[in-house]
């Protein structure tokens, strides 16, 4: 691998710790179902020696792939035409590391707020299975070194997500959760339509025997391929036209699910649309759709964002509107705006993810995340304040923040590039940061300052899941079958005094219980992620520069096919 | 590779009927639809192997040129497994809806609508302030002028009641309007989605169970 020579030992070794990040959440997920609801302090343990041994295996892998090349391992020997092939480049290292890193943290959260509710233990026991099958997908999709095992990969993840976001089957949950998997369904459908043209345009599957055979096709067979697997990755990244699913989705879950999803499964998609469109299809062709798409989706996400009065559908907005500034490194197709798209993913997933971990303590705190009955956070609980604080202006790009430095390398590639597309792109960079700031200082001033409300919860109340009671009622009153349950009926219930969404928020998903302090490994999950978050601003330099080389492995492509056709 | 147009038509039609059955309401139906389009696809992966031909592992001695591609069979064999757990995961989520609510219809985003109902709101509040503003002024002008007039006829005690009662009568009047505007408004929306739910043909081949 490093250089050509005959396989040294060392490098077989590397070769072998290529799959791990895919294997060992998938072995640990068959053994918590094999343990069952027993032992639930060895269960904890699994889970969280399983991540956290995958990190060191990312980082190690990270290491090796920046000083070797891309390490590769072909499943059970066979190479790629006929066998599976993983492949651990810069990119994809970076992504494990970052991946793994957060969903440790969202694990330690989870677990605190499973012992915070006292939660029922059949929702815990699916929990975790379904969390380790969840990261063993994200894996693979970073690994996946053909377009099948790909969509192998995505499968893997989406199905564990259904779980997650069904998780405990209130009625609110799997009126999300529908919308969420026949989206995600359709999308599959159409990634497997789009696995089927490739092979029949070029014969082969295989991302490193891609390249050469694509660039012979014709230019309108190639376009037709590029735009079909562009549209499906755009579905499952939430770029604007294919984003209303998001905010619909995601809010109800509970909230270490929320996070990991809002965080990571986003980045997926990026990370497919970035793998794609410099592996398969470099240049420029598609350049100025991916600019339009991204502008368009900075500043309807962010309009959404400011509309919004609640905590977790304003970050689901922000969330849609910041998939822009990725789509945009991505469409400047140069060194510079893809070393500052990678840096963005890497800092958006933490960041991202940090804030719905807030927004979960907001509601642990005080009983809903509804902007207009909270109030006076800063003063009841300080360390909250501090933990949205920071997340959120790293968010909108304050300066010696790590988002100021992503948007920075993002609007410094649109400058070099100088069309006047980019120019748009880089005026709507801006806007779009005044304005999350904007919606991000409103819900500030909205949940922290203020005096405290009235309709705040006090410490100790036990909430219900309001809309699954009500429905629940009405069911009894007026027997099954009716239409009267209907958007319609709830709307009309909703018309006179808009009722909060509240409750739904433990995994079990019938009701929380609000308290004062904070339990304890949910703030220290949090105060972590506040700084790994940190650790982007302080070690930007590094960071950039990794970045910047990923970028220039991914632009060269020779290391990765090289790698792979030895 | 040869075409083999059988199975691509068949593909498109699964497809074409398949997403027809995605835009109904109920969960099971787009369930079936999801079905289909899955299908659908798998036909078309198929459909890139080429003409049929031997299986390659029980005649090994055979020209290639007559052998089957085995891969898109592997690649279909994956989906479909895949598309069975997924299936069997809906339909669980179908029937948790229907324990629940009594249908298993997949509804709007609630919070969606609120919002932009807010925003309607919000311009036809201002509208009516605005109105409401207005005739106040008008009518405290009027007001003033018959002060004048009834100053020389009435006595200061009554002059005031009328005054008065004048103002809250015409503040009950524009509160009456914005009652009935809102109704009005709500009734409409309502008749708007029954002629919507008759005249659509869509709605009589998708809707009958409904």
């Amino acid at each position: 691998m490093s250089g050509g020579g005959e396989p040294s030992h060392a490098a077989a070794v590397m070769s072998a710790l290529v799959p791990l990040p895919v294997i060992l959440p998938l072995c640990a997920a068959g053994l918590k179902l094999a343990i069952g609801a027993r032992l639930e302090r060895l269960q904890r343990f699994i889970s969280a020696g399983v991540l956290a041994a995958v990190l060191v295996v990312s980082l190690v892998l990270l290491v090796a792939a920046d000083r070797h090349g891309p390490q590769v391992m072909f499943a059970g020997g066979w190479a790629p035409p006929v066998g599976i092939v993983l492949v651990a480049d810069r990119l994809s290292a970076l992504m494990l590391v970052i991946s793994s890193a957060v969903t440790l943290c969202v694990l330690v959260y989870s677990v605190g707020q499973g012992m915070a509710d006292n939660d029922e233990v059949t929702p815990l026991s699916v929990f975790h299975p379904s969390y380790l099958v969840l990261v063993a997908g994200v894996s693979d999709t970073f690994l996946a070194g053909d377009l099948f095992n790909l969509y192998v990969g995505f499968e893997l993840m989406l199905t564990a997500s259904y779980v997650l976001m069904t998780i405990g089957g209130t009625l609110s949950r799997i009126r999300a959760g529908a919308t969420y998997a026949v989206v995600s369904l359709l999308s599959s459908m159409l990634f497997l339509a789009a696995v089927a043209m490739v092979y029949a345009a070029t014969g082969t599957v295989t991302m490193a025997r891609l390249p050469a055979r694509l660039d012979a096709l014709p230019d309108g067979v190639g376009m037709l391929i590029q735009i079909a697997l562009l549209g499906v990755f755009a579905i499952k990244a939430a770029v604007f036209p294919m984003a209303a699913w998001l905010p619909d989705s995601y809010p109800t879950a509970p909230a270490p699910v929320t996070a990991v999803f809002a965080g990571l499964l986003t980045k997926v998609g990026v990370y497919a649309i970035l793998r794609t469109q410099t592996l398969l299809f470099p240049g420029h062709r598609i350049g100025d759709v991916l600019m339009v798409l991204a502008l368009l989706s900075l500043l309807v996400g962010i309009l959404g964002a400011v509309a919004q009065t609640d905590l977790k559908r304003l970050l689901s907005f922000t969330l849609i509107s910041h998939m822009g500034y990725m789509v945009f490194g991505i469409g400047l197709a140069t060194r510079g705006g893809i070393s500052g798209a990678v840096f963005y993913v890497a800092h958006h997933i933490t960041v991202q993810t940090t804030l719905f971990l807030v927004a979960g303590l907001v509601e642990r705190r005080s009983g809903t995340t509804d902007l207009q009955s909270l109030g006076g956070l800063a003063r009841l609980s300080p360390l909250l304040g501090v933990m949205f604080f920071i997340p959120a202006m790293n968010l909108a790009g304050i300066p010696p923040l790590s988002g100021f430095l992503g948007k920075l390398g993002l609007l410094r590639a649109g400058i070099d590039d100088g069309g006047a597309l980019a120019y748009l792109l880089v005026a709507g960079g801006t806007a779009t940061s005044l304005l999350t700031l904007y919606a991000l200082a409103k819900a500030w001033n909205l949940a922290f300052w203020r005096a405290p409300t009235p309709e705040m919860c006090a410490a100790g109340t036990v909430l219900e899941d309001t809309e699954a009671d009500s429905d629940d009622d009405e069911e009894a009153t007026s027997g099954q079958g009716t239409r009267t349950t209907g958007p319609r009926a709830v709307l009309d219930r909703w018309e006179p005094a808009p009722v909060r969404r509240r409750g739904a928020a433990t995994f079990g998903g019938q009701e929380i219980t609000t308290s004062a302090t904070l339990p304890l490994s949910m703030t220290v999950a949090t105060v972590a992620l506040v700084l790994f978050g940190l650790a982007f601003t302080v070690l930007a330099g590094p960071l950039f520069s990794l970045t910047d080389r990923a970028a220039g492995e991914l632009i060269a492509r020779t290391p990765y096919v090289e790698a792979v056709t030895r | 590779m040869t075409g083999t147009l059988a199975l691509v038509c068949c593909g498109g039609v699964l497809f074409a009927s398949g997403t027809a059955l995605l835009m109904a309401r109920p969960l099971t139906r787009i369930l079936l639809g999801i079905v289909l389009i899955g299908n659908g696809v798998n036909i078309l992966v198929l459909a890139t192997s080429g003409a049929a031909g031997r299986a390659a592992l029980l005649y090994p001695e055979s020209d290639p040129g007559r052998m089957a591609d085995p891969l898109p069979q592997a690649f279909i064999l994956t989906a479909i497994v895949i598309t069975l757990a997924v299936t069997a995961f809906l339909v669980t989520m179908a029937y948790r809806s229907w324990q629940h609510s009594g249908n298993d219809d997949v509804p709007d985003d609630i919070e969606d609508i609120r919002v932009v109902r807010r925003a309607t709101y919000a311009e036809e509040r201002e509208r009516l302030r605005a109105a409401y503003r207005k005739r106040r002024h008008e009518y405290r002008a009027l007001a003033r002028g018959e002060e004048e007039r009834e100053a020389r006829e009435h006595s200061a005690y009554q002059r005031l009641g009328t005054a008065r009662d004048r103002y809250r009568e015409m503040r009950r009047r524009a509160r009456a309007d914005a009652r009935v505007f809102r109704a009005r408004q709500a009734r409409a929306e309502e008749t708007a989605e029954e002629i919507e739910g008759e005249d659509d043909p869509w709605q009589t081949i998708l809707g009958a169970d409904r």
